[in-house]
């Protein structure tokens, strides 16, 4: 098979269209350099009436929404969930790692909950907190102009508490809360446990003339139409390839990066999934961010005599301190919901309108991180598995289970609207023993070696997910509840959910200062060749109690712009 | 290549545009071949890429429940769901349709759905020679009392698979009738349109011991301004 060498020489090809990809080619492109980006997937526009999902009723779903097709629901805008095609990866030691990969231009950010959490101060330097992991190289105060910047780039609606740790920000308003949490937030303050409004990229407010304003569907999984949610594909992808400056390869899949004699890059190389041949680019600096466990991958499948164990490896710390968000989630009856008026529409925005940062010391608790609470319930709109089993919570009022006809009409409606549900999701330590690396044994479809994962929990976790479940009954509790299932023991980890199951996986080419302990520097470029940079969530050193997306986003912008600067200077 | 190209590369023969309903420009190609008439549209527009549709299209085409089944799920779901003097019926509702697709979407339904309409006619030719299907009203729901409730203290072992039975039928029947129109009509869903959200009406509040404190209130989104665009000072005090 002949290789296929693309003549033209790019200042940057980008690896991946996802949150990092997309910010990386926004900057680098509205800079003058000529891109590359390179996506894994088709192309894909939320405004696309072919595609598009959102205002869909479950009834134009044969299967009405369920999930045969797609992992979280017919309607869910991810092309690609915990399995792709042809596409495996593998496990050691009873791992049990899951992997959640879109193939698309825009990534996982078509998809993801839009919860856009700065990391705050003690975020940055946690193990000065507790000795645990290690600090970042970057301080809160490095990062603050960015997160500054791109709350007015993209949007996100929140309020400023003045919270040591949740740091203020540039806020469109928040919605107001719905019935639901207005009892939530009862509840909760009334424990102690604080109560803010959520903080969330969509566009309450108009932003500016690109991009249209919330009109409350709740449906912000199904990516908008109007681009008034955050999409790295509606938002920054799109209007960059239309500036000009980007040439957008999809159905690509990136094998590795191409390095010459000095062991600096000179591009990449990648399967088209369309003739399954083989293609290289060429350009003077490659960007990846194709999420923290594909960029290892490329990186450890990037082999040379300059770089023998994979490139950016010779502190053998690609694909280690991988680490995801813990998390754990919890359910309940709360009578006072019960026999709801309806009639008005209760949508709002995707998600949640309240939430819970983090409120404790954990130097009087048995794990060192915190958690946050993320708040779900109210009157939905019905899909597969609407109404399961639901005369059955006629056993909390005393009342006979089971029935029919006009019983059980009047049972639907009775318990229509009257769950809480509440996730936690909470910091991990990192640990070097938790990675991806090559399976020697396995290669996907492409004919590329695939991942094998060996990440194990600790205590840490498993006692913070048992608070979780404590602090959900408490709750729960405190609205007149009753919690739904079994608190969970020991022998299930507390609720400990699946390491990767949160889709907050980073730190597999985590920054430092000291090449022998880390793989990039506190600007994101490799120790082991300046002219390769990563901006997914890879670079992390640690994750937060928060979602890793807008760190992500802010972290690439600060890349992105000492990317421009040190290419104008010619040092790359 | 171009972009625009590139969902259409993944298209690839399986299914034309047509098959897509409207196209738009990103893959409308009139060169493409058109949809053969045996094979229509699955399921109208939804969003489904082309490996979908190819899948929906072969479950459609596919036959598991007979058509004795298929009347006796009709009888069952409108003895769970009949009409009412608002409501339509669980079969108005096209429930029984739903349950044929969702039986051979979803196979692990299959063998409990024969076994237990099996068990359904058994039981019933036990006690009035007939299929159930064939049985008077009377009879019909003196069977359905027997195992419309859980049993928890085993008083009716023999009812222990028809219970079970009838479990799943009204899970799919509840289910498949609240995902229609008809059934948001009836629950009261008025969502899934564009609206603007201004928080728990009033008169929704007066029946719940809540209420949005003050000073929450103020800081959120007056709706009046959702079309100005934003400003802020320096300190990320909204100005507009």
């Amino acid at each position: 098979m002949q290789i296929i060498e693309n003549a033209k020489v790019y200042d940057a090809i980008i690896v991946g269209s996802g949150a990092g990809g997309g910010m990386a080619t926004k900057i680098l492109s509205e800079a003058g350099m000529k891109v590359a980006l390179v996506e894994a997937g088709p192309y894909f526009d939320p405004k696309d009436p072919v595609t598009m999902t959102q205002l869909k009723n479950p009834w134009d779903s044969p299967r009405r929404g369920a999930s045969s097709t797609r992992a979280f629901g017919d309607f869910d805008m991810s092309w690609g969930d915990w399995s792709v095609d042809g596409e495996p990866y593998t496990q050691k030691d009873g791992s049990e790692f899951m992997w959640w990969r879109a193939r698309m231009l825009g990534g996982r950010t078509n998809h993801w909950g839009r919860i856009s959490l700065r990391f705050g101060p003690k975020d940055f330097k946690h193990r000065d907190v507790d000795g645990l992991g290690d600090n970042w190289p970057i301080s809160y105060d490095d990062i603050k102009p960015y997160y500054d910047r791109l709350d007015k780039m993209v949007g996100v609606y929140g309020t400023n508490e003045g919270r040591e740790n949740d740091p203020d920000g540039f806020f469109l308003p928040p919605p107001k809360p719905r019935l639901h949490e207005l009892y939530y937030i009862k509840a909760a303050r009334k424990l102690g446990v604080d109560v803010i409004p959520s903080r969330m990229s969509m566009l309450t407010k108009k932003l500016n003339n690109d991009r249209g304003v919330c009109f409350y569907c709740r449906q912000c999984g199904r990516s908008c139409n109007q681009y008034a949610d955050f999409s790295s594909s509606s938002v920054f992808c799109i209007p960059a390839i239309n500036g000009g400056q980007v040439d957008l390869h999809v159905n690509s899949m990136v094998k590795n990066v191409l390095t010459d004699e000095e062991g600096r890059a000179t591009g990449v190389s990648y399967i088209s999934k369309e003739d399954r041949k083989e293609y290289r680019l060429k350009g003077r600096v490659v960007v990846l961010g194709a999420s923290a466990c594909s960029t290892a991958r490329i990186l450890l499948n990037s082999k040379s005599s300059q770089h023998p164990n994979g490139l950016g490896n010779s502190s053998d710390n690609v694909g280690r301190y991988l680490h995801d968000s813990t998390g754990a989630g919890r359910s309940g009856f709360v009578p006072a919901l019960m026999d709801q008026k309806t009639g008005y529409n209760q949508d709002g925005t995707g998600g949640m309108h309240v939430y819970s940062p983090w409120w404790l010391d954990n130097k009087k608790l048995d794990f060192p991180r915190g958690y946050h609470i993320e708040v779900g319930g109210g009157m939905g709109m019905p899909h597969y598995g609407f109404g399961w089993n639901i005369s059955e919570y006629n056993k909390y009022l005393g009342l006979p289970t089971g029935g029919y006809g006009d019983k059980l009409r009047k049972d639907v409606k009775k318990f229509y609207g009257a769950f809480i549900s509440m996730a936690g999701r909470g910091e991990a330590i990192a640990r070097r023993e938790n990675r991806c690396e090559i399976d020697p044994d396995v290669v996907d479809q492409w004919g590329i070696p695939v991942l094998r994962f060996n990440y194990q929990w600790s205590d840490y976790e498993r006692h913070q997910a048992r608070h979780m479940h404590q602090t959900f009954e408490e709750i729960i509790h405190a609205m007149g509840g009753t919690p739904l299932g079994d608190t969970p023991g020991k022998d299930q980890d507390y609720g400990l959910l699946r390491p990767g199951q949160i889709i907050h996986e980073v730190g597999t080419t985590r920054m430092g200062d000291d090449p022998k302990t880390s793989v990039t520097n506190k600007f994101c470029q490799l120790h082991d060749a300046d002219n390769v940079f990563v901006v997914d969530a890879g670079p992390f050193t640690s994750q937060a109690d928060k979602n890793c997306t807008w760190t992500i986003m802010a972290l690439s912008m600060r890349t992105s712009e000492y990317i421009v600067e040190q290419f104008k200077q010619k040092n790359i | 290549m171009k972009r625009r190209d590139s969902l259409r590369t993944l298209l690839v023969g399986t299914v034309a545009g047509a098959t897509l309903g409207s196209t738009t420009s990103c893959n409308t190609d009139p060169t493409t071949t058109p949809p053969t008439p045996e094979t229509p549209p699955a399921t109208g527009l939804y969003g489904r890429l082309p490996k979908e549709i190819e899948r929906d299209q072969r479950i459609m085409a596919e036959i598991f429940l007979n058509e004795h089944e298929l009347a006796t799920i009709a009888v069952l779901c409108d003895i769970i769901l009949p009409a009412t003097d608002e409501a339509g019926s669980a079969t108005d509702a096209e429930v029984p349709e739903f349950i044929d697709f969702i039986v051979k979407d979803m196979p692990y339904h299959q063998l409990p759905m024969r076994g237990g309409l099996m068990w359904l006619d058994i039981e019933s030719n036990r006690r009035f020679n007939k299929t159930f299907i064939t049985c008077t009203d009377a009879e019909q729901i003196e069977i359905v009392e027997d195992i419309a409730y859980p049993d928890e203290e085993n008083k009716k072992p023999d009812m222990a698979p028809g219970i079970k039975f009838f479990s799943l039928i009204r899970n799919l029947t509840v289910t498949g009738y609240y995902t229609t129109r008809m059934g948001f009509d009836d629950l009261g869903y008025v969502g899934n349109r564009p609206n603007v959200w201004d928080g728990v009406p009033e008169e929704i509040l007066a029946d719940h011991d809540v209420e949005l404190d003050a000073e929450w209130a103020a800081k959120c989104i007056d709706q009046s301004t959702r079309e100005t665009i934003a400003e802020w000072d320096e300190k990320g005090n909204l100005l507009t």
